[in-house]
């Protein structure tokens, strides 16, 4: 099995839409031990949502603008598991005002970079004392490099949130740590359904050599295990793409 | 076995009680989720979620948007139930 043994922290299970349930799920299949996060009032549904995994998986509390929960998450990780092999990132969030680009105002935008970019590196630096050589750090990304329909500042965190993986990669690499995104194709998830005309990404199929299923989460979910084994022992500061192809193609 | 729309109702008002603490005698046929008891998406989710496994259904969230009514959710959840 791909992780065998691992333990894992997985951020962003919400409902079991979310790509990060089906990393959960595939990664208790594949052999490991899964602690997953959850929030304020969506503590509750994360905690049925739970109970839809293969196994049992506690629930701890984790608000990535909250300083208190990030500094004693290495500690609070320790009362299920005694180290840490890999950390999934699967957060984002913007308000409303930040899908409109020219009048987003900053306190928008700012949150959408604190929740959405910035916790990245809260997460990875809050989860580090529990992490050792062959650790790993994944996130997702929606391609970054181009500015989409209605994606506005939730994109310019996007690419910010790549940039700090980048960054990332090169701090902790000393430490034998690696930082992996996985640039998703449109999924539609809680995440996504709340952003304004998120329908429009319906046409990606088309322009997809493979096409592309906005109703399936498990391909990206699969990429993500994959970066969490350790059959990606020398890739760090990557960028994988799990978008049918779109990314390559023009029209 | 197939439950009635009362049990259904009674089982519906129990999971509205745990997640808003409203008493269950107030979640009747008539009530609308939003305007009578004041219930918000996030306290919906929770509802819903609760309510599938309660009853063995799947309330797609295309679907919850119908659900207006505590009579819409009871009947659905009677048509579909596993
Ligand atoms: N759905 C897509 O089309 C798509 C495409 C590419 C990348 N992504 C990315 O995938 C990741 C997961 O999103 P999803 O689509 O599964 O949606 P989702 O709604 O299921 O998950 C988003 C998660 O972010 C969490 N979150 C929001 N604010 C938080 C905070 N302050 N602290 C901690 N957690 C917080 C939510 O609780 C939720 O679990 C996000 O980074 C998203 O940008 C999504």
């Amino acid at each position: 099995m791909l992780l065998e043994g691992k333990k894992l922290l997985i951020t962003g299970v919400l409902m079991d839409t979310s790509i990060a349930f089906h990393v959960a799920r595939l990664a208790q299949e594949q052999g490991a031990e899964v602690v997953l996060t959850s929030f304020g009032r969506t503590m509750r549904i994360t905690q049925a949502i739970a109970r839809r995994l293969p196994a049992p998986a506690p629930v701890i509390e984790l608000d990535v603008q909250d300083d208190e929960h990030l500094d004693t998450l290495a500690d609070r990780v320790g009362e299920h598991v005694d180290h840490l092999d890999g950390v999934l990132h699967s957060i984002g969030f913007a308000p409303q005002g930040a899908f409109d680009f020219l009048g987003a105002s900053w306190e928008d935008v700012a949150t959408a970079m604190q929740v959405s970019a910035y916790s990245l590196k809260s997460l990875a630096v809050a989860a580090l004392p529990r992490m050792s050589a062959g650790g790993a750090v994944v996130g997702l990304t929606f391609d970054a490099q181009y500015a989409w329909p209605v994606y506005d500042w939730m994109g310019v965190s996007k690419a910010a949130f790549e940039a700090t993986s980048r960054y990332l990669a090169r701090d902790l690499g000393p430490k034998g740590i690696r930082s992996n995104l996985v640039s998703a194709g449109p999924i539609s998830t809680t995440a996504a359904k709340s952003i304004p005309e998120f329908d429009q990404f319906a046409r990606w199929s088309e322009h997809s050599p493979l096409g592309w299923d906005v109703k399936d989460p498990v391909p990206a979910a699969q990429a993500c295990v994959a970066l969490l084994s350790d059959w990606f022992p020398a890739t760090t500061g990557e960028i994988v793409h799990v978008d049918g192809g779109f990314h390559a193609t023009g029209f | 076995m197939a439950r009635s729309e009362q049990e259904i109702l009674e089982g519906l008002a129990e999971i509205v009680n745990e997640e808003t603490g409203l008493e269950a005698e107030e979640v009747q046929m008539d009530k609308s989720f939003t305007e009578d008891l004041d219930i918000d998406s996030l306290s919906m989710m929770t509802i819903v979620v609760n309510a599938e496994d309660k009853f063995g259904v799947r309330i797609p969230d295309d679907e919850v948007k119908n659900l207006t009514h505590v009579k819409d959710a009871v009947s659905y959840i009677a048509n579909n139930q596993g």
